[in-house]
C-alpha cells in the first residue's frame, strides 16, 4: 500500500521546511492557489474524505455549509487529541508539521477563511514547540501572511495551547476555550459553521483530516476516492495500544480486516493470550469482542456492528483482564472530565463510578447492573455534547456483553468481603425496599 | 468498605470558604497604579494578547505565563495577569480552576504526570504510579499527579516529566527516573518519546 500520511515519516529533518520542500512540499499549495476556490472544494468533495476526529462527517460538505459573505471565516484545527487510546495526531505533528500547515492553508483557501488556529492540548509541549517553529518557517517563506504566493489569499495561523481538559476536544467547547473561557460545550444549533468562534462562521477539522488535504490535491479527489471502500475512502492512521506486542500508529487503507490490524500489524496479544474485547475507536466506542475480529475496519461496518470507528484508536484487552476493571477505568475517566454543565452527564458518570466501586468493594448486587444500564440509557442523547454518551456507550456495552462475568465478579467479591461472612440471609431485602 | 470521612466540625470542611472572602465585594479590575507587574510577565502577556482577534483569547497563555513566573497560579499572579488584560481576577480564577494543568494551590517545582488511563493501566500504570508516589511522598519539590490519557499509549506505561514524555517505564527504572528529576537531569534519555521511531516503519517482529 502507498503511504500518504506516513510516507518516510522517520526521515531526519522532515519537520523542517527545507527537507519538506525538497520532497515536493508546498507544491500542492502552489497548484491549489492557481485554481479557483470552487475547483479546490470540488476536489475535496470528490475525495469523499470523512473527518478523522471521531464524528466522521464529510469534510468537503462541512466547507460547503459555510455561509458566503463579507464575514470573517475562521478555521480551527482540532489538535486537542485526548481521547484515550488516540495518539496519531501527536506523531503526525511532531514528525511532519508542514504537511498539516500546508493542508490548513489549502483548506482555508477553499473555505475562504483568513484566520486560522491550531488548538493543541497543553500536554503536547514538544509538538507545540515544533509547530511554533514550523509556522515561523512558513511565514518567512511566504506561505502564511498577505498575498500568499502572489495570489489574493491571505491567512494568519496561531498555535494555541490548551491546559489539560478532555472536553476541549468537543468542537464548541474548543471554541469557548479558544475565546479564553472555561471549556463548556454550547447548545447546538447554531452550529459552528454558522456561529462559531467569536460568533463568526467557523470550520473545525481534525489534524489528520487537514494533513490529508495536500495528498488529495496531489493525486486528485477521484483517485483518492478509489482508496478504501465506497463510503469510507482513503487511508487512515490507526493507533493500536493495550495488550499488543507492537503498539503504535499504523497507516491502513480503510476496509482492511480488523484482525489484520491487531494481529498482522500490531502483533496481537502476548503469547498464550487471546483478545477478550477491544475498543475500535477510542474509549468512547462501544466495545467489540474477540468474535468481531474479522469485521472490516471502516466507518460503516463498525457502525453496523453497533460500535464506531471514532478517532481510529484500537485498544486491545486480553483474556487475563477483568472487564470490571476496564469499565471502572473508563467510567472514572469520564467522571473526571465531565465539565458539569449537563446533569445527566455530571451525575450519571459519578453514580456509575460509585456503583463500580461498590462492585470492587463487594457491596454490589446484580441489581446495580440494571441500574447502570438504565443510567447509561438515560444519558445518551440527553446532553449538550456527547461526553456523557461517550461513557454510557462503552460501559453500557460492557455490561450488556459481559453480564455473566460482572455477576460472577460481584458474587466473588461479596464472598470475600464482610458481607460474605455475615448471616447468610442478611436484611438486604429490606434495605432494598422490598416489603417483608 | 470504602471509608467515609467524618469531621468533628460537621459538614463544613475547614477551608471550604478559603477561595473567597464572602464579606467583601468581588474584586474589580486591578488598578495598574497599585498592582506591580514584573516587566517580563507583562511583555509576555501583551505579546499573547496581540496574537488574537479578541484579547480575551489570551487567557490560557496568560495563565500559563503566570504559572511559569510564579510556579503556580497564585492569587497575586492572577491579579497581575488580570491587571494587564483588564479583566477581573475572578474571571481568570474561574478559568484557571477548570484546567488540570493550572495549579491554584502551591505545588512542587517539578511536575510529574503519570498516565493511569485504560491503555497505560493495562500495562501496569497503577503500580507504577503507586511506586512513584511512595518514592516522592516527602519531597515537596515534586508534584506527582495521576493524569488522564496523555496521548502516548504506544509507550505505555508512561510518565510526563515537566512536559517531557518518557516510556515505557519499568518498575525498576523508577528510582533512576526520580533521581534524574531531583537532580534536574534529562529524565531517562533512552526512553524518551522524541527519539522513538514510528511503529509503522519498523520491520515486523521488532516491536517493544
Amino acid at each position: 500500500m502507498n503511504k500518504l500520511l506516513f510516507k518516510d515519516i522517520d526521515e531526519p529533518g522532515l519537520n523542517t521546511i527545507d527537507v519538506y520542500r525538497r520532497r515536493g512540499g508546498y507544491e500542492q499549495l502552489r497548484r491549489a492557489l492557481s485554481m479557483p476556490r470552487e475547483a479546490v472544494l470540488n476536489e475535496l468533495l470528490a475525495s469523499g474524505l470523512r473527518g478523522r476526529g471521531g464524528a466522521g462527517f464529510a469534510m468537503g460538505k462541512k466547507i460547503s455549509f459555510l455561509p458566503k459573505g463579507a464575514l470573517d471565516i475562521y478555521l480551527c484545527c482540532n489538535a486537542d487529541e485526548s481521547e484515550p487510546g488516540t495518539f496519531k495526531d501527536r506523531e503526525l505533528m511532531q514528525k511532519n508539521p508542514h504537511m498539516l500547515i500546508e493542508g490548513i492553508i489549502i483548506a482555508a483557501y477553499a473555505a475562504g477563511a483568513n484566520k486560522s488556529f491550531i488548538y493543541i492540548r497543553g500536554e503536547y509541549v514538544l509538538q507545540a514547540d515544533i509547530l511554533d517553529a514550523a509556522v515561523l518557517e512558513a511565514e518567512r517563506a511566504g506561505f502564511l501572511g498577505e498575498n500568499i504566493l502572489g495570489s489574493d489569499h491571505r491567512l494568519s495561523l496561531v498555535v494555541h495551547r490548551g491546559a489539560g481538559a478532555y472536553i476541549c476536544g468537543e468542537e464548541t467547547a474548543l471554541l469557548d476555550s479558544l475565546e479564553g473561557k472555561r471549556g463548556n460545550p454550547r447548545l447546538k444549533p447554531p452550529f459552528p459553521a454558522n456561529q462559531g468562534l467569536y460568533q463568526g462562521p467557523t470550520l473545525i477539522n481534525n489534524v489528520e483530516t487537514l494533513a490529508t488535504v495536500p495528498a488529495i490535491m496531489g493525486m486528485g479527489g477521484d483517485a483518492y476516492a478509489k482508496l478504501g471502500t465506497e463510503t469510507s475512502t482513503g487511508t487512515k492512521l490507526v493507533s493500536v495500544s493495550g495488550h499488543v506486542k507492537r503498539p503504535g500508529n499504523y497507516e491502513i487503507e480503510l476496509g482492511v480486516s480488523s484482525r489484520e490490524i491487531i494481529y498482522g500489524l500490531a502483533g496481537g496479544p502476548p503469547e498464550g493470550r487471546s483478545v477478550k474485547l477491544w475498543f475500535p475507536g477510542g474509549s468512547s466506542s462501544p466495545v467489540l469482542t474477540g468474535d468481531d475480529l474479522d469485521l472490516a475496519y471502516d466507518f460503516d461496518t463498525m457502525a453496523k456492528a453497533g460500535s464506531m470507528l471514532g478517532s481510529g484508536a484500537i485498544i486491545v484487552v486480553d483474556d487475563q483482564t477483568s472487564v470490571v476493571d476496564v469499565a471502572y477505568k473508563t467510567a472514572y475517566f469520564y467522571r473526571h472530565e465531565s465539565c458539569g454543565k449537563c446533569t445527566p452527564c455530571r451525575e450519571g458518570t459519578n453514580w456509575t463510578v460509585k456503583m463500580l466501586e461498590r462492585m470492587k468493594a463487594g457491596e454490589a448486587t446484580p441489581m446495580d447492573l440494571d441500574i447502570i444500564a438504565s443510567v447509561c440509557d438515560n444519558i445518551i442523547g440527553h446532553c449538550l455534547c456527547v461526553l456523557g454518551d461517550a461513557m454510557a456507550m462503552p460501559v453500557g456495552s460492557m455490561v450488556a456483553k459481559f453480564r455473566d462475568e460482572f455477576e460472577e465478579y460481584i458474587e466473588a467479591r461479596r464472598q470475600e468481603s464482610y458481607l460474605g461472612t455475615a448471616d447468610p440471609e442478611p436484611e438486604l431485602a429490606l434495605i432494598q425496599g422490598a416489603v417483608a | 468498605m470504602a471509608e467515609v470521612r467524618r469531621f468533628e466540625h460537621g459538614s463544613r470542611v475547614p477551608g471550604w470558604d478559603a477561595s473567597v472572602d464572602l464579606r467583601k465585594d468581588p474584586a474589580g479590575v486591578p488598578d495598574p497604579a497599585t498592582t506591580p507587574v514584573p516587566a517580563e510577565l507583562r511583555a509576555e502577556i501583551e505579546a499573547q494578547m496581540a496574537k488574537y482577534p479578541d484579547f480575551r483569547s489570551a487567557a490560557l497563555p496568560a495563565l500559563a505565563a503566570v504559572q511559569r513566573h510564579h510556579g503556580w497560579c497564585s492569587p497575586e499572579g492572577i491579579e497581575q495577569a488580570a491587571c494587564v488584560m483588564r479583566l477581573t481576577p475572578g474571571y481568570l480564577t474561574a478559568v484557571a480552576t477548570f484546567y488540570d494543568m493550572f495549579d491554584t494551590v502551591p505545588t512542587g517545582r517539578n511536575r510529574v504526570y503519570v498516565c493511569t488511563n485504560i491503555s497505560c493501566s493495562l500495562r501496569g500504570a497503577d503500580e507504577l504510579c503507586h511506586r512513584i508516589e511512595q518514592l516522592t511522598a516527602d519531597d515537596a519539590d515534586i508534584q506527582v499527579k495521576h493524569f488522564e490519557c496523555l496521548g502516548a499509549c504506544d509507550i505505555a506505561p508512561m510518565v510526563s516529566v515537566n512536559g517531557i514524555y518518557v516510556g515505557p517505564v519499568e518498575l525498576d527504572e523508577v528510582d533512576e527516573l526520580i533521581d534524574d528529576v531531583r537532580n534536574d537531569r534529562d529524565p531517562l534519555p533512552r526512553k524518551q518519546l522524541r527519539l522513538r521511531p514510528s511503529a509503522d516503519t519498523l520491520p515486523m517482529g521488532d516491536g517493544q
